[in-house]
C-alpha cells in the first residue's frame, strides 16, 4: 500500500516536447570546458597544464579531500586553456579547455570488460571513485561516499520519478538503457547489501513503468507506478512514499535505513563497473517552448549550452530565460557560454510566454503555500522573516533549515512572492553568522 | 544622454528583425527558482468571491428593491474610491482595482439594513479601508475584516438606524417587518413561530431568503451556492463555515429556551448574518490563522461568540462581533498552531 507525502502540486509536466524522441548523439563540438568543481564537496585541482594531450577517459583533476569525485577528459585533444570560466551553478569556475583533435581515441586500458559479480565490494566502490561518478538527478552527490552509508541499510530506492516538469532523460534511458539500468541496480545492491529494491516512477509514464517492470522480471526489484504530484521526486517524499519511513529532520536517508539513487546514476555506475568508462557524457533534455527542435541528447561532459541549442535548431521566440535543470529547481543562467556538466538533466529555453512571474506583492496569508508546502512549513512566515532580516527566527521557530527547496509555494502564491528566494537568503545568513561564531 | 540613445537604436534594429535572433546580443533573466508558477493571482480569487457573492446580492435587488441596489452601488463605489485615493496620496502602487476593495464595500453593504441611509454606507466604507485596512499597511496587513469594522463602527455610531427594520416591500412586509433574531430576542421563540404560521413555513421562508434581515444575509441557499463554489475552486477552506455554524447549531441546540437540548439548531443556523459570515468573513484569508488547524480553532471560537452574544448578550445577533473577537485573537494561533514539520523528532 502506497502513503501519501502531504502538499505538493500538480504543474503541467510539459513533458509531450520530447518523450517520443529518441536519444541523439550530435556531433562532438570543436572543444570543451570542463569545470573542476561538478560535485558536492572540494573542487578537483587539475592534473595537466597547457599545451598538454589528452585522451578521452583520462583522469585530468583529482582532489585529497574525502567529499570529491575526480573529473575526465570528455575527448581526446589538446588542453589550451585553464582558467576561470562560466559554471551553471557557482557563476564561474576554474576550468579545463580542451581543444578536439577529432580522433576521439580512449585512454589506454578503456573501454575493457569486467565480470562484475566476480568483484570485492571494495574493488567496485574505488571503480565507482575512479569513474568520477556522481548522482545524476542534478545534486551531484559523490556516489561511492553514498555507496558507503556508516549506519546499517535495508533498503534501494531508484529514483525514476523524474517529477521535474519538461525533463525527460531518465524516462528514454529508462526505455533505451534498460540492461544497463538492471545491471547497475544489480551492482549497487551488491554493495550495500541490500536484497530490498524499489524503483520509484511516477504514473505519467506508463510506458517507462512497463518497460521497467518487463526489465526486472524475476529479480527481487519491485518497479512502483506512484503518484504524478511535484515534489515526489525529492528523496524525503520518495523514502515517504515508499516505505513509509520518515527522514528525521536535518537527517540523511541512511538514517531510516535507505539510500536512493537516480536512476541515470545506476546507468553510469553499470559503465564505470563493466566497461571501465568514467563519467564523460550524459543523457541531457533539451527542451522549452523556446527551443526550434527539442531533443534528448546525449552529450559530452564540457560542451557548451550554445552548440547545444544550435544542434535543437536555435531559438523558435526570444528566451526569456535559459535553466541548467528543471523549471521547479533549475538554475537560471545568464550566459549560453556555460558547459554541460555532470548534473545537467536538462536545457530550458523558455520564453516570458512560460516565465512571466508577475509582480510580487505582499503576502496575503491565504494559506495555499503551507498547503503545498510538502516539509510542513510555513512558507509565507519563512519569506516574511527573511524579507526582514529576522533569520534567526526562521531557524529556530519555524524549521528554515527543513525546507528543500523544492518551489511548490512559490508555484502556487497568488501574490507571486518569491519565498525560495527568501529562504535561500535566510539560509546562507544563519550559515554566515555561525560561521562567524 | 549617448549611451541612451544607443539603447534606443539597438532595440528599433531587433524590431525590424524580430526573427533573427542575435545570441551574443541576448540577455537572459537570472532569478532564483522555480521559474514557472501557477496562473492564481490575487485579483483572480478576490473577482471570484465577488462572483460567489453576486447570487445573494441579485436576489436581495428583487427582494428589497432598489434601495438595496443604491446601497450596494455607493458601498462598493465609496470603498473602492477610498482606497484609490488612500494609495494615490501614499503614492503607493494602485491595487483599488482588484476586487479586494470591491469585495469590502459589497460585504459592508450586504450586511447592513437595506433602509440605511446611503451616506452611513460611504462613511462605513471609508472606515473599513482608509481605517481598518489602509492604516494597517493595506490588503495583507489588516488584523480586523474591514467589512465588519465598518459594520461595527456604524452599530456604535448609529444604534437605531443600524437596527430599525421597515416593511420595505409588500413581500417582505407578508413576513414581519422585524427580523427572525429581533423577534426572537424580545418576543420570545413561540411568537417567532406564530409570525411565520408553522416551523416548516418558517425554516422555508429562511432558506430561500424571504425575511426580514440584513441586504445580503436572507437568503441561505443562494450564499450556500457561492460558498460551495468557493470551496469547490479551492478559495476557502470547507472545515471553517462547516465548523462555525456547526458550532452555532450544536450549542443553540444544547441551550435551549426551555432546559437542555430543547433548542432549535436550523433556526439559529440560518438566523442573521451567520451563513454570510460564516461563508464570506470568516473565510477572509488576511484575517483568520493561515493553518487548517487554526483555522478550525477560529471558526469553533466564532461560533461560540456567537451563541453567547445571541442568547446572553443585550445584541440580538453576535456575528459581526464573534469574528472580528477572533481576529484579534488570530496571530496568537497562528504562533502556536503551525503545521508538525516532516521529519521532527518525538
Amino acid at each position: 500500500m502506497l502513503k501519501r507525502f502531504l502538499g505538493g502540486i500538480h504543474p503541467k509536466d510539459s513533458k509531450v516536447y520530447t518523450m517520443d524522441k529518441t536519444i541523439e548523439i550530435p556531433p562532438l563540438p570543436s572543444q570543451v570546458v570542463i569545470p573542476m568543481s561538478q560535485h558536492i564537496g572540494a573542487p578537483c585541482t587539475p592534473l595537466v597544464k597547457v599545451g598538454d594531450k589528452v585522451k578521452k577517459g583520462q583522469v585530468i583533476a583529482e582532489s585529497d579531500a574525502f567529499m570529491h569525485s575526480p573529473v575526465h577528459a570528455s575527448i581526446s585533444g589538446e588542453v589550451i586553456k585553464i582558467a576561470e570560466m562560466p559554471h551553471a551553478s557557482r557563476v564561474n569556475c576554474l576550468s579545463i579547455v580542451i581543444k578536439n583533435d577529432g580522433l576521439d581515441e580512449w585512454v589506454q586500458g578503456i573501454p575493457l570488460h569486467r565480470e562484475w559479480d566476480q568483484l570485492e565490494t571494495a574493488e567496485i566502490l574505488d571503480i565507482i571513485k575512479g569513474a568520477g561518478a556522481v548522482g545524476m538527478g542534478g545534486a551531484t552527490f559523490p556516489t561511492h561516499i553514498k555507496l558507503s552509508p556508516n549506519k546499517n541499510v535495508d533498503v534501494f530506492i531508484v529514483n525514476a520519478a523524474e517529477c521535474e516538469p519538461y525533463l525527460t532523460a531518465d524516462y528514454r534511458m529508462m526505455l533505451e538503457y534498460a540492461d544497463r539500468i538492471v545491471t547497475g541496480v544489480k551492482i549497487v545492491m551488491k554493495v550495500l547489501g541490500v536484497s530490498k529494491c524499489f524503483v520509484g516512477i511516477e504514473d505519467n509514464k506508463p510506458e517507462a513503468v512497463s518497460v521497467m517492470k518487463d526489465a526486472f522480471k524475476g529479480t527481487s526489484v519491485e518497479v512502483v507506478s506512484l503518484p504524478t504530484k511535484y515534489p515526489q521526486g525529492a528523496e524525503k517524499m520518495l523514502i515517504k512514499v515508499l516505505t513509509n519511513r520518515e527522514v528525521p529532520s536535518g537527517g540523511l536517508p541512511m538514517d531510516v535505513g535507505v539510500v536512493v539513487q537516480n536512476v541515470g546514476t545506476t546507468v553510469s555506475i553499470c559503465d564505470a563497473v563493466v566497461s571501465g568508462i568514467p563519467l564523460i557524457e550524459r543523457v541531457t533534455t533539451v527542451s522549452g517552448d523556446a527551443i526550434k527542435d527539442p531533443k534528448n541528447l546525449l552529450l559530452r561532459i564540457g560542451t557548451s549550452y550554445e552548440y547545444v541549442i544550435d544542434y535543437c535548431g536555435g531559438f523558435s521566440k526570444t528566451p526569456e530565460k535559459i535553466i541548467s535543470g528543471g523549471p521547479m529547481m533549475g538554475m537560471a543562467q545568464f550566459t549560453l557560454d556555460v558547459p554541460v556538466i555532470k548534473g545537467t538533466s536538462g536545457i530550458l529555453a523558455l520564453s516570458s510566454d512560460v516565465v512571466n512571474s508577475g509582480e510580487e506583492s505582499p503576502c496575503i496569508r491565504c494559506g495555499r503555500c503551507v498547503k503545498a508546502c510538502p516539509m510542513g512549513l510555513v512558507p509565507s512566515m519563512l519569506s516574511i522573516l527573511g524579507e526582514r532580516n529576522r533569520f534567526k527566527e526562521a531557524k529556530e521557530e519555524y524549521g528554515l533549515f527543513n525546507c528543500i527547496e523544492c518551489g511548490s509555494c512559490v508555484y502556487t502564491c497568488p501574490a507571486k512572492r518569491n519565498i525560495v528566494q527568501y529562504i535561500k537568503y535566510s539560509k546562507a545568513q544563519n550559515l554566515a553568522q555561525s560561521a562567524k561564531k | 544622454m549617448s549611451s541612451e540613445t544607443k539603447v534606443v537604436q539597438e532595440s528599433k534594429v531587433q524590431n525590424i528583425q524580430p526573427k533573427e535572433i542575435q545570441v551574443q546580443d541576448q540577455k537572459f533573466t537570472v532569478s532564483a527558482s522555480p521559474h514557472i508558477r501557477c496562473n492564481e493571482s490575487i485579483s483572480k480569487i478576490m473577482w471570484n468571491v465577488n462572483l460567489a457573492l453576486a447570487p445573494a446580492a441579485i436576489f436581495s435587488i428583487f427582494y428589497f428593491g432598489f434601495p438595496a441596489l443604491i446601497n450596494m452601488i455607493v458601498g462598493i463605489v465609496s470603498a473602492v474610491a477610498c482606497e484609490y485615493l488612500v494609495q494615490k496620496f501614499r503614492k503607493m502602487k494602485i491595487t483599488a482595482f482588484d476586487g479586494s476593495a470591491f469585495i469590502t464595500g459589497l460585504l459592508l453593504s450586504m450586511s447592513l439594513p437595506p433602509t440605511l441611509p446611503p451616506y452611513m454606507v460611504a462613511i462605513g466604507s471609508f472606515i473599513a479601508i482608509v481605517i481598518a485596512k489602509q492604516s494597517m499597511g493595506g490588503l495583507g496587513f489588516n488584523i480586523f475584516n474591514p467589512a465588519h469594522i465598518g459594520r461595527a463602527a456604524l452599530m456604535v455610531s448609529w444604534p437605531v438606524a443600524m437596527t430599525t427594520w421597515t416593511k420595505l416591500t409588500e413581500s417582505v412586509d407578508a413576513v414581519s417587518s422585524a427580523t427572525p433574531l429581533n423577534i426572537l430576542k424580545h418576543q420570545g421563540y413561540t411568537s417567532l413561530i406564530e409570525i411565520f404560521g408553522s416551523n416548516t413555513a418558517m425554516y422555508k421562508a429562511m432558506f430561500i431568503g424571504t425575511r426580514n434581515g440584513s441586504l445580503g444575509e436572507t437568503s441561505t441557499v443562494l450564499l450556500l451556492i457561492g460558498g460551495i463554489y468557493l470551496i469547490y475552486k479551492g478559495y476557502i477552506n470547507w472545515h471553517v463555515p462547516v465548523c462555525m455554524i456547526g458550532t452555532v447549531g450544536i450549542l443553540t441546540w444544547i441551550f435551549g429556551p426551555t432546559g437542555l437540548f430543547t433548542g432549535d439548531p436550523l433556526f439559529h443556523m440560518m438566523a442573521g448574518g451567520l451563513i454570510l459570515g460564516a461563508f464570506f468573513m470568516a473565510t477572509d484569508m488576511v484575517t483568520i490563522p493561515i493553518t487548517t488547524k487554526g483555522q478550525i480553532i477560529f471558526a469553533v471560537g466564532a461560533g461560540a461568540i456567537t451563541v453567547l452574544i445571541r442568547l446572553k448578550g443585550g445584541y440580538p445577533e453576535g456575528v459581526c462581533y464573534s469574528i472580528l473577537l477572533m481576529n484579534a485573537v488570530t496571530p496568537l494561533i497562528d504562533r502556536f498552531v503551525k503545521p508538525k514539520n516532516f521529519g521532527a523528532r518525538g
